[in-house]
This record gives structure tokens, C-alpha cells and sequence, in this order.
């Protein structure tokens, strides 16, 4: 699972920018899957086949990352730029981003007084031309970047940037991989969208296509295990987390008994989440058409939208276990 | 005068029906169909016998305005406002309230009376109120209710070569736009949308799209050009003059690069002039389009517009001259190719 997991949090998947992932994925699911397809917006909607009378279950996890995206070119040749979801300013000073082109470059500030102006109106990114036209020549108003950053390989721990949502993305690869051979009664939709992180956009229409009977998104949650703490009852290696609640849905009751039940029997460790900020796909997803029943399995995840993002190996490889049981038994 | 004849007409989101009733005339020798639906939207249609591809062109007919919300015992009338607006521009303008248009203006305490600081302060939304010329609570009832909706006065005028001043060009040159290019033959189906209450929330789209359910929307907007004193050149987002500007992203959509490579090729081959939208912030119709159903290939084109919200915009007449070209070029390729092909 950590080839993958470092294939897939070196890429390059800004918001709208999902290109290069989503071939990546298509590459490592296609031979498993009965059908794939990629909609309007540039979802993966990859299907295993169920017995014909079973329901259909859609698993979602995003493929975007937060990113920025460039609004205007001076004419030094500097890059200045918009965020692309929930950018925390202060981590982006110093730190170094690519495009989908390959060109690269380091974000800095002018001159600060202290480090409570730092605004991202007075961030830019400097890729190391001397003028409009030679930056013109890499970069376009409205391209995006990403941030450019390889995985650490702490041993159980794993940081990398993006592993919201690149982790989900991988326990979705890896329960294709274990499923694709065993017969099972559902139809399971492995569901890779994009434009979570700017207002769970993919979800929202992948789920209207799909119809499912079930809706599980894959996602990072907030750790609560570091000094002074966000206020979350959520720790690294003790599960993956249930969601009960954050701010785009309330758990649905049956879809929270399920997936304790399911955790309980299966021997499953297991955490409950109760967020106070934040959302997932999972929060498009059951209110498409007449309301879908979703749940969302939360990865814990410390220091979420930094550079270096980090969870437990164990927690991912629990999620995967717990996601191929629910599917068995709803 | 078509711009002329738009913008002067009143508007403000919820309350429609003047500039509804305008557009109906302007379009019914040019359409197939025409159909209000419950919250509003125009929805004209042309060839919706024809198969392929259908073609949503969207434009929003409701401008931002304020709402009377209590009578004073002195006969001054509070209000709140309906969009989004910059309280400094509302001192001292000529208001019109309610169907029968009370003609009123806004007030605020005199200049000789307030306090040194109190200069120095924008004046908020609280300290503002409408005059009407009434001297009680009770004269002031007789024309007015709570509720009525505020539209600005302004008349529309040409100034220099190519500019011309008025309120609302945000968003009736869309509207504009859509009238001329209904005048035109295209050979796919075309379903043009006025929709209502944009400026709350992009509220009249969302139904709209799903009734007509199309497979490419395309939305003409009035976007935002801060070309101006004390504006740095990173921030003016559009330059009047510039051509019409094409997003790339804003808060409720990231461009489709297909469609703006699309545009941009048209722009190119015909030479017209196209800007980038230098800017993420606002949002529009395309917004909640883009996301219907299983998701619509939505692009968005806009004129240039200073002064945007308030009483006074200015527009730049050969961007809207070239906006109008290419959306027509846009309907008619798009009609060559049964869709967007690239």
C-alpha cells in the first residue's frame, strides 16, 4: 500500500486540475473493475458488479488537493494568485509548488513587519524568470499549482502534502484490489471525485449519476493527539474514525449502527468522530435527489491542509478491512 | 435603444416583473416558445423540436436594490438591502419605492452636524434612511409598506466615443446580449434563461436548469473592472476597453478549460479582443448550472463593468459590440459541431 500511497501523494491534482491523478488511478484499477467511466467534471466512476439482486453502494473519496491558482503576471515576471480551498496563509511562505507542466517554483512575501500581516494578498511565486514573457512562456493566468513536496516514510506514520484526500484515495485502489476476484451481492461504485476541496462539487454530481442506495465517503479527519490540541477526541493508530457528525451531515442512525455493528463483529478497532468544522463528500452526497444514506469512514490525520500531513499506516489499512465488510453486510 | 430601455427599467431580485415584462416584448418575434416558470425565469426557446445538443444561454434580469423594512414616526423610511452593496454609495441618491415608483432619497445627518470622527467613517446601512417627503408615519403609510422593494434611479447615457454610463449593466447587457441573439438563425436547439435573484444567491438558475436540462450552458455576465485610481495593476480584474473577459475561476466554479480554449480559438480566428478575468472572487449563475444533475459543461463570458452595484457603472460600448460578436460566433459553431468540440 506505500508504493501507492507515495505514487499517489507526489502527484499533481489541484481542484479542476485532476488530470494527472486521475490517469494515474484508471492505470492501477482498470483490469479490476466491470465498468469505468469519467463524467462531465472529470469523476472516476469505477463499478465491481454485484449478484444482480444486490443494492448499490458508492464509496467516494476526492482526488483534489488544495491548491492555488494564478490571477496575474507582473512585469518582473512574479505570479501572484487565489487560493483554491481552505489555504492556511501561514504555511505557504517558503514553500515550493509545481504546475501541471512540470514548470516550479517558491512562494514568498514582500516585505513583512511582523508575521501578523502575513496576507495572502502579499504572497507570490517566483519561477525564477526575469520578465513577463519568459514567465509567459510557462505559465497562463488561470493555471493552478499544487504544492511540491515527497512522502516521509516515518515507519507506522506517513507524512506527505495531500494525503487529504490521497489516503482515501488509495484504501478505495486497495479494496478494488482485494474485492476484484470474491463475488458480492452489491454493486459497488468506487467513486474518485473532484473538486471536494472547493465545495464537494464532484460528489454532488457523481452522486446524482450513481443513484446509490448507500453513500461512503473516504476522507482525513482532524486528530486531536498533539500538544494543545483542536478539541477532538480523535488519535493516530487507534482505528479509523465513524463520523457521527460535522458541519455538511449528521450521520444518518442506520448507517451509524451499521458501521459500528459491521467494526464490532468484524473486530475492527474503531473511533467516533464528532467534528465541529469541516465537511466531506459525504455531505453532497446525501442530499442528492429524494436523500441518500451516507457515512463517512475518517482517516485521522494530523497538521490537515500543511505540507506535511500526517497518519497512521495501521488506521488506512483498518479503513480498507472496514469499507470491503460494510459492503458486505448492507 | 436597447441598453437604454433595460437599465432604466427596475428590477431588484425578487421583484422582477417590470423588467420581465420589457424583455417578453423584446424577444416574442424571435422565439418559439416562451414560458415564465413559478419563481420567475423567462425560458424562450427556438428549435426545441430539433435532436442534439441543447443549448442553455443564461443571462440574470434582477439588479441589486434595498427593501423598506419600517416607518419612522417622522415619516423617514429604513431599508435594508437586497445583493450586494456598497453602503458609501448610497447617501444622497434618487430612489423610486413600490409599484407606483414614490420617488424618495437617501439621507443621512449633515455634514455640519456630525463629529470630527464621524467624517472619517463611511456611513453604515443603520445611520441612512429614505426620504419621501412625508411628514408623519401615518402620510408616509399611504404610499408606502414594509416590504416594497427600492430600485435606483439613473439614466442611462452615452459619454466619450465608447462609453455609456447607467445602473444595472450588471446584468441587462447580458440580457441585452441574449435579446440580439435571439434575432439570429442557429440550427440547434437554444433555450435562452432571464433568470431572477441572482444577487441573493443564484436562485432563479437553479431551477431554470433543471427544467430546461441542457447539455452546454453558456452565461453572460457583468463582472467587475477596477481600472482605476488607487487600484494596483494585479488587482483591476478587467480593463474596460479590453474586449469581454472570460473566468477562471470564481466561488462557485473553476473554469472549463475546454470552453475557454474553445472561446479563446473564436476570439483568435475573428480578432476579437478577449480578456482573463484577473480575479477568483464574486460567483454567477454558472455556478449552480455547472453542477445539475450529472454535471454541464457551463462557461461564462462578461463585460466589463466599474462601478459595479452601484447607481452609476460604466461599461465600454465596443466590449459590448464584441460581446455580442462572439456570442454569436460561440452559438454558431457550436451549432456547426452539435455541441462543444474542440
Amino acid at each position: 500500500m506505500k508504493n501507492i500511497i507515495k505514487k499517489f501523494v507526489e502527484a499533481y491534482a489541484p481542484p479542476g486540475n485532476e488530470h494527472q491523478l486521475r490517469e494515474m488511478i484508471i492505470q492501477e484499477i482498470t483490469e479490476y473493475v466491470d465498468e469505468l467511466r469519467v463524467d462531465v467534471l472529470g469523476n472516476i466512476i469505477a463499478v465491481k458488479k454485484g449478484s444482480g439482486k444486490g443494492k448499490r453502494i458508492m464509496f467516494a473519496s476526492h482526488m483534489d488537493e488544495i491548491g492555488l491558482m494564478v490571477t496575474h503576471i507582473d512585469k518582473n515576471g512574479f505570479l501572484r494568485f487565489s487560493p483554491m480551498g481552505g489555504i492556511k496563509v501561514h504555511n505557504l511562505v517558503g514553500e515550493r509548488i509545481h504546475f501541471a507542466n512540470g514548470t516550479k517554483g517558491v512562494i514568498n512575501s514582500e516585505e513583512l513587519k511582523s508575521w501578523k500581516d502575513v496576507d495572502i494578498y502579499k504572497l507570490f511565486i517566483d519561477i525564477g524568470v526575469t520578465s513577463k514573457d519568459e514567465a509567459e512562456k510557462l505559465v497562463n493566468v488561470g493555471d493552478s499549482c499544487g504544492i511540491l513536496r515527497d512522502i516521509l516514510d516515518l515507519g507506522n506514520r506517513i507524512v506527505a502534502k495531500s494525503l487529504d484526500d490521497r489516503i482515501g484515495c488509495a484504501i478505495l485502489v486497495e479494496m478494488i484490489h482485494k474485492i476484484h476476484h470474491i463475488k458480492m451481492n452489491n454493486d459497488i461504485y468506487f467513486t474518485f471525485t473532484v473538486q471536494e476541496e472547493v465545495g464537494l462539487r464532484g460528489a454532488k454530481t457523481a452522486a446524482y449519476s450513481i443513484s446509490p442506495d448507500l453513500g461512503i465517503a473516504v476522507d482525513v479527519t482532524i486528530a486531536g493527539d498533539t500538544p494543545e490540541p483542536p478539541k477532538v477526541d480523535i488519535h493516530l493508530g487507534k482505528g479509523p474514525a465513524i463520523k457521527l457528525k460535522d458541519v455538511s451531515m449528521i450521520t444518518n442512525p442506520t448507517v451509524k449502527k451499521l458501521m459500528i455493528e459491521t467494526a464490532i463483529k468484524y473486530q475492527i478497532p474503531y473511533q467516533l468522530e464528532v467534528l465541529p468544522y469541516g465537511g466531506t463528500d459525504a455531505g453532497a452526497i446525501h442530499l442528492t435527489k429524494d436523500g441518500i444514506l451516507s457515512g463517512c469512514i475518517s482517516i485521522p490525520c494530523r497538521y490537515v491542509h500543511s505540507p506535511s500531513e500526517m497518519i497512521d499506516l495501521q488506521d488506512a489499512m483498518h479503513a480498507v478491512q472496514l469499507g470491503i465488510k460494510i459492503a458486505e453486510e448492507f | 435603444m436597447l441598453l437604454k430601455r433595460l437599465t432604466e427599467a427596475n428590477g431588484v431580485s425578487g421583484n422582477e416583473s417590470e423588467i420581465r415584462k420589457i424583455i417578453i416584448d423584446e424577444i416574442t418575434p424571435y422565439v418559439d416558445n416562451i414560458k415564465i416558470d413559478v419563481i420567475g425565469n423567462i425560458i424562450a426557446s427556438k428549435n426545441s423540436h430539433l435532436s442534439g445538443a441543447k443549448l442553455m444561454i443564461a443571462a440574470h434580469m434582477d439588479e441589486v436594490g434595498l427593501m423598506i423594512v419600517s416607518i419612522e414616526n417622522n415619516g423617514l423610511l429604513k431599508f435594508r438591502a437586497v445583493g450586494g452593496i456598497d453602503n458609501r454609495v448610497l447617501v444622497s441618491k434618487h430612489v423610486v419605492i413600490g409599484e407606483n415608483k414614490i420617488n424618495g432619497i437617501i439621507g443621512a445627518k449633515a455634514i455640519h452636524l456630525q463629529k470630527r470622527n464621524e467624517r472619517t467613517i463611511p456611513l453604515a446601512m443603520e445611520q441612512l434612511y429614505i426620504d419621501i417627503g412625508a411628514k408623519t408615519k401615518e402620510e408616509a403609510e399611504k404610499n408606502i409598506k414594509i416590504g416594497d422593494y427600492v430600485a435606483f434611479v439613473s439614466e442611462y447615457l452615452e459619454m466619450g466615443d465608447d462609453y455609456a454610463k447607467g445602473k444595472a449593466f450588471d446584468d441587462r447587457v447580458g440580457c441585452a446580449v441574449l435579446i440580439e441573439i435571439l434575432k439570429h438563425q442557429f440550427d440547434m436547439p437554444i433555450y435562452a434563461v432571464f433568470t431572477v435573484q441572482e444577487e441573493i444567491g443564484l436562485r432563479g438558475a437553479t431551477v431554470a436548469a433543471y427544467t430546461v436540462n441542457p447539455d452546454l450552458a453558456l452565461i453572460i455576465e457583468g463582472t467587475t473592472a477596477s481600472d482605476v485610481i488607487g487600484t494596483d495593476s494585479k488587482y483591476y480584474v478587467t480593463q474596460l476597453g479590453k474586449g469581454p473577459a472570460i473566468s477562471i475561476m470564481d466561488r462557485g466554479m473553476i473554469a472549463n478549460p475546454i470552453f475557454n480554449k474553445y472561446i479563446t480559438n473564436i476570439a483568435n480566428n475573428y480578432n476579437i479582443p478577449l480578456q482573463i478575468r484577473e480575479g477568483a472572487t464574486g460567483g454567477n449563475d454558472a455556478g449552480k448550472i455547472h453542477l445539475h444533475k450529472e454535471g454541464i459543461i457551463t462557461g461564462v463570458i462578461s463585460i466589463p463593468v466599474r462601478y459595479i452595484h452601484s447607481t452609476n457603472s460604466v461599461i465600454n460600448l465596443k466590449d459590448y459590440q464584441n460581446l455580442i460578436v462572439l456570442t454569436k460566433l460561440f452559438v454558431e459553431e457550436v451549432s456547426k459541431t452539435k455541441g462543444l468540440k474542440i
